[in-house]
This record gives C-alpha cells, structure tokens and sequence, in this order.
C-alpha cells in the first residue's frame, strides 16, 4: 500500500520540532521527519522487532501500548503528535486522541476512509465487509477493528472539543477534485491537524 | 596460543592493580587510608579519549567482564555475550573498562583483604560501601587512566543502578548511560529477600562474627543458603519449569521406591550453592546485599525521580527482561517515565524472555540485537 498520506503529514509538521510518532513502526518516517524536517523525534511502537529497527536508525523509542494510555508522556511535551494509518487498530481511539491532543501542541492523524465508495459499494452489493488490495484482511482477523469515516472523526473530534486546523485527503487516480469536493465518498484517506480547542 | 579463543573473544586478559594512596571518604563517614581496585580493560583507548566504556558489575560479578584468564579457562567473563571484537560492546572501535567494586572480593580493597593498619583481615571491619561510593571509587580509576569522561557507562541490576547514580552524580561525565534489568531504589520484598541472605550467612556458627578468616573458619553453608535464595529471585517460574520441570536426580516415582528423593531443581540450587561459597567472600555479601538497601537514585532530591534524572546530559537506554521479578519491568518503566518527564533522551524496551533477572547476561536475539544496535551510536562515529 502506498502511503501517501505520510507526504501530508511531513508538509504539515513544522521544522525543527518536537515531533511524538506514535505507532513508529520501524521508524522509516521518523528517520525521515528527522532527515527532511530536522526533528527531535520520539517514536512509541508495541513490537519489539519495530523497536530493535528503529534504533538501528539510531532513533530514540519507546516500547509501550498506545492502547495502556500513554501516560509516560507528559502534558504539551511536543510540538506535534504524529498518529498515522494507526487509529482504527486501537482499543480506544477516543481516550487516545483524547491524550494526544494533551501531550502536544497539535496532534496529526491520518486514517483509511471507510466511507469511500467502494467500501459502501462492497457492503451495499455484497453484504459483506469490504476487502480490497488497501484492506487485504478478514474482518475476524485484522488488526483494524475500529474503522471510521472522514464524518465519523469529525464527529468525534466535536464530541471531544478538539478544533480540527486542517484537513487533507487521498484519493483514488483522477479522482483527488471529487476527493477534495465530498472527501467521505471519494477520499480513501484522510489527514487530520487538530488541536485541543481553547476554554 | 591466542588462535584458541573465540574470533569474537577478547582472547586472553590479564587484571591490573591501581593503587590509591590518599584516603577515600565513604557515604557514611568511614574513612580508608588507602586502597587498591582491581581491573580489567579490553580494546585501545583512542588518542582523543573519547571511546572508553565503563562497565559496572552487580552483585556476584567482578572485574573479570570478558574473556579469558588462561588458555585453559574454559568460563569467559561474565558479560562476554557483550563485549568483544564485532559484539555489541564492540571492542575494534571501544575502550573497555571494568573493575572490582571497593569492598568486594576478587582483589580489590574488601573484607578479604588485609587492613594495613592491624595487619590483620579486613573481615567485618571493612567500612560500607554505597552505590554512590563505587562511582566515586570508579572516577578515581578513571582519572588514573587518563579518562575525563565516559562515552558509555552501563550495567545490570546492580551495575544499572552504578551506570544511573553515575549519569545523576557527574552528567558532564557521561555521554551514554545502559541500565538494564535495573531499579530506581528496592521495594520492601527486595529488601526482605536480602534480608534472608544476610541472616542465613549471619547464623552460621562458622560466621564468628565476621572474623572468620582471622579465625580460621568458613561460613560455607550460610553463604550457600544466601546464594540458594538469591539464585532462585534471578530465574523465572516458566524458566524453571522448562528447564528442571519435576524432574527426579535420584530415587524414581515408582510405587514402594523409599530411597532418597532429589529433584534436578534441588540438585540445581545445592550446586550453585556449594559453589558460591567456595568462591565468594560471606562479608562482601553482606555489605552488597545492604548497598544494594540502600540504593535509591532519588534520595538527594526528596523522593522525586525527575528532578534527579533532570541533572544527567545522557542519552539512556533502559531495557527490562518480561520475566524479571526482581526487578520487574515496571521498575525499568518508572525510570524511563521518569526520563521522559525530565526531557531527556531514552529508548525503551521490554525484552520477552523465560531467563527472569538474568535476561541481561544470558543469549537473546532481540536483546542482543537491541543493545549491538544501539551501541552504535556511542564513542566517535
């Protein structure tokens, strides 16, 4: 899966700064943020074999569940915390947006739309859950088990009072006008800048 | 002769002797006149000073940290697994530094060695020493060698808690700091585990009060019970399980067998035992175990864990073993939070081993490849 969102999400993230990614991985974007937008950068990943990789690229992680919590971090210790492609595998997506919001200045989250067209189409048709090359796994086996639409988090955000700053979307080939016009049928991915709104 | 070793092996080291002829304050007031520590190093310190490693033992250890005393040693030191040419304490490119903790046993000024004021055993006259202590004692050493500072300081259990104190006590000292399978202070069952090791070598009639060399004596069996005790908290039950099972050495289960039942656990325990009180001296055990009491990285700062991790300039690596229940994860974490909390650089990991508090000398592939990995980033590049 190509992940253009992480070009939105390195646009948006300012040089220079704090940055907190969580669900590193590897550390393939950190190492990039670092190289690209000179950040400090810390990365939080649960797999050990992420964590060993990311060090490789001499990257500072942390081996922790984002789903325990994350209360190692500390209130607006970052400029920004990043959260891609990671939302819809945790177990609390609101208590961690939530916290993300509290431990940086701004928070950046990018996530597959299931709203897309081809989503409904694959649910509408079929009356099945939809699988594609983007989600290539069964809906009992995946560790995506809180999919949303780009109206769904922008619900929640207000639930949250969380001020969205920005929003950007993917969209298929010769599709990006549609995708920008009625991103929660055309966009197959969203990227979120939000913040924790004043008073 | 040196072909014989390991390609990976230092091959063979010979300790040194640094002697101190000025007095040396401890913690809690006691003075020593003088003093020698007992060391080993591996790899060629560079023309800059700026590749020495410092690493620091825990409890049992030793200045013997690798390789081999003679060609027919069959034991290498006790971190080899780490430290070598191509490992992960990469000696082509590091200066190692390991040396005998004051008060210890295996030829540094201790209980076992001669006060030269009465000409008699140290024994249980021999002051306490304290974390704080060791990484004074140790700054001494390092400026015998003509190192102003570290571009690694790094233990285990104990020697984290050294590599710690050492980050918060000199910060212009230390570039990195490992400390692994460590704690920021014992809790109570820590202490109470200690507890049972120093009584069982206390009542041992051949104790003599701590003046058993003097004397003549060996607290053999007691020490034995204190390390029977101490061996079992450094291995997990699931290690156990794998490893001796229920298992019999001798006797059988077989219906009306009445001889002597030994399970290969009991067997394990009486071995290890036997053996450490043959090699290891009964009042350094004592005044480990009690440093080890003592230890708390926060107590120059009221009980708070930040402000006093705020004063070191190190990058850190913290790592705990899942099966440690000596020093649980959750005791590497309130380090690492604390870190975290203090601005400071750290990376994190729990390592998914059976191998319990002895996960950071015994063989694991993320392990070793965590720590060879991120020591790469430590001395000039």
């Amino acid at each position: 899966m190509s992940r253009l969102d992480l070009n939105t999400v390195l646009d948006w993230v300012p040089t220079g700064s704090r940055v907190l990614d969580l669900g590193c991985g590897d550390g393939d974007f950190l190492a990039r943020l670092r190289d690209e937008r000179n950040v400090i950068g810390v990365g939080v990943d649960i797999d050990p074999e992420n964590i060993v990789t990311a060090v490789s690229k001499g990257l500072d992680v942390i081996q922790e569940d984002i789903n325990d919590g994350l209360h190692c971090f500390t209130t607006n210790r970052f400029d920004v915390v990043v959260l891609a492609h990671a939302l819809q595998e945790l177990t609390h997506p609101h208590i961690a947006l939530a916290r993300m919001v509290d431990i940086g200045e701004e928070a950046i989250v990018s996530f597959p739309n299931f709203g897309h067209w081809s989503c409904r189409l694959h649910l509408g048709i079929k009356g099945q859950m939809p699988m594609s090359r983007a989600m290539p796994l069964r809906w009992y086996d995946t560790p995506n088990i809180h999919f949303c639409t780009v109206r769904d988090f922008e619900a929640l955000c207000l639930t949250l009072q969380i001020d969205i700053i920005e929003r950007a979307t993917i969209s298929g080939p010769g599709q990006s006008a549609l995708g920008s016009l009625l991103p929660n049928l055309f966009a197959t991915s969203a990227i979120f800048r939000i913040r924790r709104a004043n008073g | 002769m040196a072909e014989q070793f390991p390609q990976d092996s230092v091959g063979l080291v010979m300790p040194q002797v640094a002697r101190f002829d000025e007095p040396f304050t401890f913690e809690n007031g006691a003075l020593l006149p003088r003093h020698e520590l007992v060391y080993e190093t591996y790899g060629e310190l560079s023309q800059a000073r700026d590749n020495a490693v410092l690493i620091c033992h825990a409890l049992s250890g030793s200045h013997h940290a690798a390789g081999f005393h003679s060609p027919e040693d069959g034991r290498p030191g006790w971190w080899d697994l780490a430290i070598g040419p191509g490992k992960a304490i990469d000696t082509r490119r590091l200066f190692v530094v390991c040396s005998n903790n004051l008060g210890c046993c295996d030829g540094s000024s201790g209980p076992n060695t001669f006060n030269p004021d009465t000409d008699m055993p140290w024994g249980g006259q021999f002051p306490q020493p304290q974390v704080k202590d060791w990484v004074r004692s140790q700054k001494q050493l390092a400026e015998h060698l003509g190192i102003s500072r570290w571009a690694a300081v790094m233990g285990g259990s104990l020697g984290g808690m050294q590599a710690l104190q050492w980050a918060i006590d000199f910060p212009d000292w230390v570039d990195h700091c490992v400390a692994l399978a460590a704690a920021p202070g014992l809790t109570a069952q820590n202490i109470a585990f200690n507890e049972i090791a120093r009584h069982a070598i206390l009542s041992d009639p051949d104790w003599s009060n701590g003046n058993y060399l003097a004397q003549g004596t060996l607290p053999a069996r007691g020490v034995a019970l204190a390390r029977m005790v101490g061996h079992l908290t450094y291995m997990s039950a699931d290690g156990m399980s794998d490893r001796f099972g229920r298992e019999l050495r001798e006797g059988s289960f077989s219906p009306g067998d009445n001889s002597e039942w030994v399970f290969q656990v009991e067997s394990y325990l009486r071995h290890q035992g036997t053996r450490f009180s043959t090699q290891f001296d009964a009042n350094t055990y004592v005044l480990m175990t009690r440093a080890l009491d003592l230890f708390d990285l926060s107590a120059g700062d009221g009980g708070s864990l930040v402000d006093a991790l705020s004063r070191s300039e190190a990058d850190f690596l913290i790592a705990s073993f899942s099966s440690d229940w000596r020093f649980p994860p959750q005791r590497s974490i309130e380090i690492r939070d604390a870190l975290l909390a203090a601005g400071k650089r750290v990376t994190y990991a729990n390592i998914e081993t059976d191998n319990g508090h002895d996960g950071f000398l015994l063989p694991n592939p993320t392990y070793e490849a965590l720590l060879k990995q991120w020591m790469l980033r430590v001395g000039p590049l």
